[in-house]
């Protein structure tokens, strides 16, 4: 990463008469075209818009991306987004010309291949997640959750059950949880976290009644520690007739363990950019597939892909004409105008064709062996609030020696100085100074010894130099950016930033 | 081992020894065993590049390829710079996560605030966030801001000429959200003002009004007096767009919008069977607080150097969780990256050319395809921009069968079996249009 800031907006290269495009002839008369639109519909005066040839507009994109800290950079360790390797393959296959400039409307029979991609996947996931089957149109994790939720209301409904209302969330679970529940219109209960972050079955015991649509968890949790309950929570919950959800956010642990259909789970989403090594691409796009347990499947969104050998009328479906669209009645609706992001799926389907069965077997495994790697050798300097074997991730509760004044934050800033991106910190909010490490099986054990040698530095620093520490970074492109004053007085725009 | 693990069986057993461990197995001593596989997944066993490349080039054959796509419904065939698709690839943006450390992410950070710069001005909105899934749920998304920005009102009138496949969208949020949606009526192709005038009669609580530029019948629609209208009734107005369009159309910010959604396929991105396209939410300023999703904001660094943060953070889910406007985290990060590099290249000028050439190519069209008679445009009297409907005395099935076997044409989308919607772009010839006519008179 380039330490030297290039700062340079593109608005500040545009250069009056300046192009980076050419059109196709099209043999028609095009100049003065919209002469004939009546005045009232059209803008007066172009927008500002930047004008650069194309070198000026390469050479910017590519020096503001020096400034930038990708997995391709170096390692990157933040708790809860397992940010694993992107195999370069998947970037191929994503924007194969075969499947780049299909419509999305398309007639179903010109667009055989790409709806068996999409068909091929969900029921691969549908394997993975011990699932009946997986709608793919949601378009993030997020978007997953607020999906299943809509699944689990459109069930309770067509059973006429309609005064469930509740969704019973640990207070340990991610924001997106409770945020998603209210956008879906669901009211949010939670419940109490065992000092080890697992639920707290005796406090969940009086919640469960006849308002109760579902409950929502992360197995493991946010700590990284596996419920060890969750069958007798299932049954519980099953028993007061709700629905268990499964926030595949930390699914990465169990491929090859176990299964969230095995233990109990009804309804899930699995977020494809942690998971199935899609890019996390500065904050999306991602994919946020929901797959539902037998009996479930005709409330999954639609539109919804299906693979036919025989038609209503019992005759033979020619090959052409296998897979299908259909936008069934007891859906919950459509959540999205397409089958989502579709090159997103062609991804993830690479990384699950390229790793096979062994593969996938091995990753769980291999994430946890590197998360209680990481663990054992730096509890000795940072303080391990739960002693016990971690999965994919483990939080700390910030330096063992609390004299030094260096917190968290300090820390996580120091480890920016020396070429990492810093992990998870302040989440979850179960300890003071959570710091919360999730290293991915991409990781070389090479990796893992630097970055553990970089953390005791930093405790070493901490004791004798805390001033050091306290006031990284020291060797970045920026440093101490002024938060208060962006969100005091903020400047969403370049013409805000001019008029200063 | 496989090529994406590192560990070798020495590695694998020097840190299990250092976990104080012997086996992998041991590291799931918690997982209950009646809930571990039995057996490994069954599922293909793992494939090399080569294979790898070799199944979806199979896949690849089996759709149509190369076609020349009159289709448009809210998507359209746009020319896709190679600079563009190039530079979305650079791994320190696509292997980046959302922004959390600024210090090193200045790259993102910087292009998502010229992106937002870039959409306000496309739009003629004071303010843009970072960006939203796509046209659809960003409609949905406005809809519920507007409802959360109004005291006590939960109803939205929705127009009957916006895109249905947004339409779907919006009820399914509204249905589970809580929000009323009421159809404002339909009346020769356009908005009708005087159902409107009804509805906001009949209803004291309305929050919202939502109608299209262009509408799903690609007619541009006259909004002269409508955000007046609205706000005399305390509501909100929405204005649900094609984001390429607005550099020739009047903008929302012109009819007076509080907020400006849909989507920006149109800059360029690849069709891509769907996705990932990129859903856009602009504002007026003072609906800032009530922004879904990120926004990033320009500040300065200790050493006074000029920087950018993910700022308002205090509206979003992990500060609000269950008071938040909106649950979107991730949403469509690196597809800004891609529009701010096409419009960088484009200039208003490549836009307004673009427009140009779409609105030449659908007017040639329209006047082919109802040469011969049997066929007529279903809104003569509207004007549109590069989309328009088709009534044809064929059915519309057997154009569109036919143009794809004879020519390798999408000739469009079918609304009915006597009504098609198409559209034109700057990718389409005089010739590719002379085709599709000649399919057409030979149908029956």
């Amino acid at each position: 990463m380039n330490k030297e800031l290039y700062g340079n907006l593109v608005f500040e290269l545009s250069h009056k008469g300046r192009k980076g495009y050419a059109l196709p002839a099209n043999g028609l008369d095009n100049a003065g075209a919209l002469n004939d639109m009546p005045a009232a519909v059209m803008r007066t005066g172009a927008p500002d818009l930047p004008e650069c040839d194309e070198l000026t507009v390469v050479r910017h994109y590519n020096n503001m991306s020096t400034n930038n800290f990708g997995v391709d950079t170096g390692f990157y360790p933040l708790g809860s987004c397992t940010m694993k390797y992107n195999p370069k393959l998947n970037e191929e296959i994503a924007s194969h010309r075969a499947f780049a400039g299909l419509h999305p409307f398309a007639p179903a029979s010109a667009v055989q291949g790409a709806l068996k991609a999409y068909w091929t996947l969900q029921q691969l996931l549908s394997e993975i997640g011990g699932m009946s089957e997986f709608t793919l149109n949601p378009f993030a994790g997020a978007h997953g959750e607020l999906t299943g939720l809509m699944v689990i209301r459109r069930y309770h409904e067509s059973r006429g059950d309609t005064k469930r209302r509740k969704v019973i969330v640990p207070d340990s679970a991610h924001g997106t949880n409770p945020a998603s529940a209210a956008v879906a219109g669901l009211e949010i209960v939670e419940v109490k976290s065992r000092p080890d972050g697992t639920v707290d079955v005796d406090d969940l015991r009086p919640l469960l009644d006849d308002t109760v649509a579902a409950m929502m968890m992360t197995n493991p949790n946010t700590l990284g520690i596996f419920e060890k309950n969750i069958p007798e929570i299932a049954h519980m919950v099953h028993e007061a007739g709700a629905l268990m959800y499964y926030d595949g956010a930390n699914l990465n642990p169990m491929l090859g363990v176990a299964r969230p259909g095995d233990m109990g789970f009804d309804v899930m989403h699995i977020n494809l950019h942690k998971t199935f090594s899609t890019p996390h691409g500065g904050g999306g796009p991602g994919s946020g597939p929901v797959g539902v347990r037998e009996g479930l499947e005709e409330f999954l969104p639609t539109p919804r892909v299906v693979r036919r050998h025989v038609n209503s009328d019992d005759q033979p479906v020619a090959e052409e004409n296998r897979f299908a669209i259909e936008y069934g009645p007891e859906a919950l609706g459509s959540i999205s105008a397409t089958l989502g992001n579709f090159a997103v799926q062609l991804r993830a389907l690479s990384y699950i064709l390229s790793l096979g069965s062994d593969g996938l077997m091995q990753v769980g495994p291999l994430a946890t062996l590197n998360a209680n790697y990481i663990k054992e050798m730096l509890k000795d300097d940072y303080l391990l609030p739960i002693e016990t074997v971690c999965k994919h991730e483990f939080v700390f509760d910030g330096l063992r020696d609390k004299s030094t004044g260096v917190t968290t934050l300090n820390v996580a800033k120091r480890l920016l100085d020396h070429g990492y991106h810093a992990p998870t910190i302040y989440f979850p909010l179960l300890f003071h100074e959570s710091l919360m490490i999730e290293p991915t099986e991409s990781e070389s054990l090479e990796t893992l010894d630097d970055f553990i040698g970089v953390m005791h530095d930093i405790a070493r620093e901490a004791r004798e130099t805390p001033d050091v520490v306290i006031n990284a970074p020291h060797n970045t492109p920026i440093t101490h950016p002024d938060d208060t004053e962006a969100a005091l007085h903020p400047i969403l725009t370049y013409d805000e930033l001019a008029a200063q | 081992m496989h090529r994406l693990f590192p560990h070798t069986p020495e590695d694998i057993s020097k840190m299990l020894g250092d976990c104080g461990l012997t086996e992998l197995s041991q590291l799931y001593v918690d997982v209950p065993q009646e809930l571990k596989l039995k057996e490994p997944y069954k599922l293909p066993a793992r494939m090399s590049e080569p294979e790898v490349r070799r199944f979806f080039d199979d896949l690849g054959r089996r759709n149509r390829q190369g076609m020349i796509c009159f289709a448009g419904a809210g998507f359209y065939d746009h020319y896709t710079p190679a600079a563009a698709l190039n530079l979305v690839g650079r791994s320190e943006f696509l292997t980046a996560y959302t922004p959390y450390q600024p210090e090193i992410s200045q790259g993102t950070l910087q292009y998502i605030f010229e992106y937002q710069t870039m959409m306000s001005r496309l739009t003629g909105m004071e303010i843009s966030n970072a960006s939203m899934y796509d046209g659809a749920t960003a409609t949905a998304e406005a809809m519920m801001m507007a409802v959360a920005s109004v005291r006590k009102r939960r109803r939205v009138l929705v127009s009957a000429t916006i895109n249905p496949a947004y339409r779907r969208v919006v009820d399914t949020y509204a249905h589970y959200h809580g929000i009323e949606v009421e159809t404002i009526a339909e009346a020769d192709g356009v908005t009708s003002r005087e159902d409107l005038e009804a509805k906001l009669q009949e209803f004291s609580d309305v929050a919202a009004v939502i109608v299209p530029v262009p509408n799903y019948y690609g007619i541009v629609e006259d909004y002269t007096g409508l955000s007046e209208l609205v706000h005399s009734n305390k509501a909100l107005l929405v204005m649900t767009c094609v984001a390429a369009d607005l550099a020739v159309l009047k903008t929302p910010g012109e009819w007076g919008a509080d907020i400006a959604c849909g989507d920006s396929q149109s800059l360029g991105i690849p069709l891509s069977y769907g996705g990932p396209y990129l859903g856009f939410i602009c504002s007026t300023k003072a609906l800032m607080r009530k922004m879904p999703g990120r926004v990033v904001g320009a500040t300065h660094d200790s050493e006074g150097r000029r920087c950018f943060v993910l700022t308002l953070q205090a509206r979003e889910q992990h500060i609000r969780r269950e008071k938040a406007t909106s649950n979107i985290c991730s949403n469509q990060g690196l597809m800004t990256l891609y529009v701010s590099i096409y419009m960088s290249l484009m200039g208003a000028e490549g836009l307004r050319e673009i427009a140009e050439h779409g609105h030449a190519a659908a007017e040639y069209l329209a006047k082919k395809m109802t040469e011969d008679g049997r066929a007529s445009l279903r809104y003569p009297d509207k004007p549109f921009l590069n989309e328009f409907v088709l009534r044809t005395d064929y059915p519309v099935d057997t154009l569109i069968h036919a143009a794809m076997k004879s020519e390798n044409i999408l000739a469009g989308v079918k609304l009915n079996e006597h009504e098609i919607l198409m559209a034109a772009t700057e990718m389409q010839t005089r010739e590719d249009i002379d085709r599709l006519a000649a399919v057409a008179r030979k149908c029956n």
